[in-house]
């Protein structure tokens, strides 16, 4: 290990400041961001309260796709660019499912059950189609330079958005609401009901999720996957049956998501996934890629930011939404790629 | 002796050759479509009009710089650049701006189309504007490249991703809206963008003092001579000391640092280098649209890694022929398929919309059976084909590639073969 960390030492090109200046720099970007905040908030507390509300909604779901990016990151250091693509899918078939298949378009008790069951449904639907993509393509790639594996998941990102072209249409639809947008009114601020089932849900399935990997046997042969396979193998797991379920798992929390994504947003669009997955992937990365509870908490300051950029009265406003989360992403990965929560690893050669 | 003497008298055929070959089929595609297209018969236009445009047939050429360019990055030096729209939208955007009359508060004229010699803006020949652009981009490849010379090569691809989705954004709202000034003309595209200034050769018979938009065939040679100083300069790169320097670090970063190479310079290198090639096919296609508008995604970028990952990476040749027949496709060929195919058989399948369905499957099965690309260098199939070091190590099976390995280094080291014992010795004390 001492061998590996002293090589990995001297491969680094030496542009690297000194540690007091980068540190030093660090710091004054994240203040500068928390004054922008303070005197947003002193200026128009009602309106950045409810964007703070949207973001909290938003960021949720970039939580869930992210723990999708974060899984499969975490065992075979791949960026699957079809995650994105895959959550698009989910929430055209969950919203399918809902509306067309199960006919449910009102409130009452038995559209709740519907709802549940669409959950269950859309959850098993992102995690076959996960799987599949990884029997039929990762796995055969998985001694291949990296470059291959990488150029995979574009391709197959590439074949789930013309499917979802060909399901959804070019255009944006409109889907009705389950939950509904009533909610209770603070001196103002109304705080939707959909909030609360979107955070309640991610915190469940947080929970669930962080239980499997962490108590259960399954995600020990997972966690040993992820440090060695050719270990865990000898050690008899099953290293492709493991890698497999972590797929499935990833899956079903996109499937999640777009389910909680039609019935907050409303729309469905074919091109939407790609955006939403590069911007959840930047929040894996945020909370230190391969950490579950990293992985969330990046979601939702990513949701923050966005949304206090997109609607804060002072804020650069949608048009640089995109330039923000990835200025973000750049400034992240130069001077603390190791994310939030994450350790700092010596890369393997 | 004799050993060595082949390859050195097939590398001078081969300096000779490509030049030659290039200049005759440029000559024969520009033959056809200037003097024998427009005397020929009416089906035979048709065919063309429908097939072949000769818009089309530039806009193809343009990608094939692109895709020079991208190889130089990902193909030789082996960096995954998942932004490289953003040297095209730089380059497209440098020419817009120095060859039309966007500027209109200055009067900068240097050496541009002389019926614009009044006219405000800032008018510059567009060799002058072609060397800026790709000295402007170079500029930007390495302020780019900097920030992810400290990162693994997945991080690198998304710091480069990115950049690819600022840039454009920054050119979509340039505008006084949101800037303050008019950067650019935001959503609208900047527009008209001069012609090719022709100078001497304006004298001969049939060509304008400045290449105007329906100048298709006379601009194809421009665009052509453009992509030949693309691959002169790549093939060459590729042979000398710095081309040797990407593929060592492509093959083997850390060895490559072991051995002196600079990681740094190298790789910065590349990436100004795929930079120069990338602003030099903006300015084309600036001029080739006549105009800069803010449509550059993603997908762009993808659509020229798929030509450079199809074509077969590292290869030049093989990279312009993924390019020709990926922007054909792109372009042109599917939809007139798609015609075709629905006339014959009476159907109503929009063929076009399966574009990236289409491409997104190539992709995969490539990546599955034929990782190497269509026309691959003999040493990338090799390196597509062998597992990682790591994995071997791991599997304990990498004796088989070191034999091999050591074999080339004896074949190549003829003259002495003390030299030779002594290179496998120092390898088999590495892998220790």
């Amino acid at each position: 290990m001492t061998s590996t960390t002293a090589t990995a030492g001297l491969l680094k090109p030496r542009v690297r400041l000194t540690e007091a200046v980068e540190r030093a720099m660090g710091i004054a970007i994240v203040l500068g961001v928390v004054a922008w905040i303070i005197y947003n908030f002193v200026d128009e507390p009602k309106q950045c309260f409810s964007v703070m509300l949207t973001g909290l909604n938003n960021g949720a779901l970039y939580a869930l796709v992210a723990l999708g990016y974060t899984l499969v990151y975490g065992i075979i250091e791949l960026i699957n660019f079809a995650h994105g693509d895959l959550f698009m899918l989910g929430t055209v078939f969950g919203a399918n499912f809902l509306v067309n298949w199960l006919g449910v378009d009102t409130r009452g008790l038995g559209s709740v059950l519907a709802l549940a069951f669409t959950f269950v449904m859309a959850m098993i639907f992102c995690a076959s189609i996960n799987m599949g993509a990884e029997f039929f393509a990762y796995r055969r790639l998985r001694r291949a330079p990296k470059l291959a594996p990488l150029i995979t998941a574009v391709g197959l990102s590439f074949v789930f958005q013309n499917i979802g072209l060909k399901w959804n249409g070019s255009a944006p639809k409109q889907w009705p609401s389950v939950i509904g947008n009533n909610g209770i009114t603070i001196d103002g601020v109304l705080i939707r009901y959909s909030l609360f089932v979107t955070l309640g849900v991610t915190a469940v399935l947080l929970f669930i999720l962080t239980y499997i990997v962490q108590r259960t046997k399954q995600g020990k042969a997972m966690r040993a996957t992820a440090q060695d396979q050719d270990g865990a193998r000898l050690m008899g797991i099953n290293v492709d049956r493991t890698i497999s379920f972590t797929f499935a798992l990833g899956g079903a929390m996109a499937g999640a998501a777009a389910v909680l994504s039609v019935e907050t947003l409303g729309t469905t669009r074919y091109d939407q996934g790609f955006q939403f997955g590069l911007i959840a992937f930047t929040a894996a990365v945020l909370g230190g890629i391969g950490n579950l509870v990293g992985a969330v908490v990046g979601g939702l300051l990513i949701g923050l930011v966005q949304a206090a950029n997109d609607g804060f009265p002072h804020g650069f406003g949608q048009d640089w939404s995109q330039t923000v989360v990835f200025a973000i992403l750049i400034l992240l990965l130069v001077f603390k790629p190791e994310g939030i929560f994450g350790t700092r690893t010596t890369e393997k050669v | 002796m004799t050993a060595t003497s082949p390859p050195v008298n097939r590398r001078r055929l081969g300096a000779l050759g490509w030049p030659i070959g290039f200049t005759i089929a440029v000559v024969l595609i520009f033959v056809f479509y200037r003097y024998w297209l427009p005397d020929s018969v009416d089906s035979v236009q048709k065919f063309v009009a429908d097939w072949f445009p000769p818009a089309v047939i530039n806009q193809c050429v343009i990608w094939v710089i692109m895709a020079i360019g991208l190889n130089v990055v990902v193909g030789y030096a082996g960096l995954l650049d998942l932004g490289y729209v953003a040297f095209w939208a730089i380059g497209t955007y440098v020419g817009a701006w120095l060859m039309s009359g966007w500027f209109f508060q200055v009067h900068w004229h240097i050496g541009g189309p002389p019926a614009l010699n009044k006219a405000p803006g800032i008018h510059i020949s567009f060799w002058l504007v072609l060397a800026f652009a790709g000295a402007f981009c170079a500029l930007w490849g390495v302020l780019i490249g900097a920030p992810t010379l400290r990162l693994r090569s997945d991080y690198l691809a998304i710091v480069t991703l990115g950049f690819g989705e600022i840039i454009p954004q920054v050119f979509a709202n340039g505008d006084s809206e949101h800037l303050g000034f008019a950067l650019t003309n935001g959503q609208q595209s900047i527009v008209p963008i001069d012609g090719i200034g022709t100078g001497v050769f304006s004298q001969l018979k049939g060509v304008n003092a400045q290449l105007g938009v329906f100048d298709l065939p006379y601009r194809f040679l421009v665009f052509c001579l453009v992509a030949a100083f693309c691959v002169f300069v790549s093939l060459r790169l590729r042979r000398g000391r710095l081309g040797r320097a990407w593929l060592a670090i492509r093959e083997d970063e850390l060895a490559a640092s072991m051995m002196g190479v600079s990681l740094v310079r190298t790789k910065l290198s590349s990436y100004a280098v795929g930079a120069v090639f990338g602003g030099m096919g903006g300015v084309c296609y600036a001029v080739a649209v006549g105009g800069a508008s803010p449509n550059f995604s993603f997908s762009n970028s993808i659509t020229i890694l798929m030509m450079v990952v199809l074509g077969g990476m590292g290869n030049v040749w093989g990279v312009i022929i993924g390019a020709l027949l990926v922007s054909w496709v792109n372009l042109n060929g599917l939809s007139q398929f798609g015609t075709w195919y629905n006339t014959q058989f009476n159907t109503n399948i929009d063929f076009p919309s399966y574009n990236f369905l289409i491409f997104g499957i190539i992709l995969v099965l490539m990546m599955l059976y034929r990782r190497e690309g269509l026309l691959p260098e003999s040493r990338t199939r090799l390196i597509m084909r062998e597992p990682m070091r790591t994995e071997m190590e791991g599997l304990g099976a990498d004796i088989e590639a070191a034999e091999e390995e050591d074999e080339v280094i004896l074949e190549e080291e003829t003259e002495d073969e003390l030299v030779g014992t002594e290179t496998t010795g120092g390898s088999d004390g590495g892998k220790a």
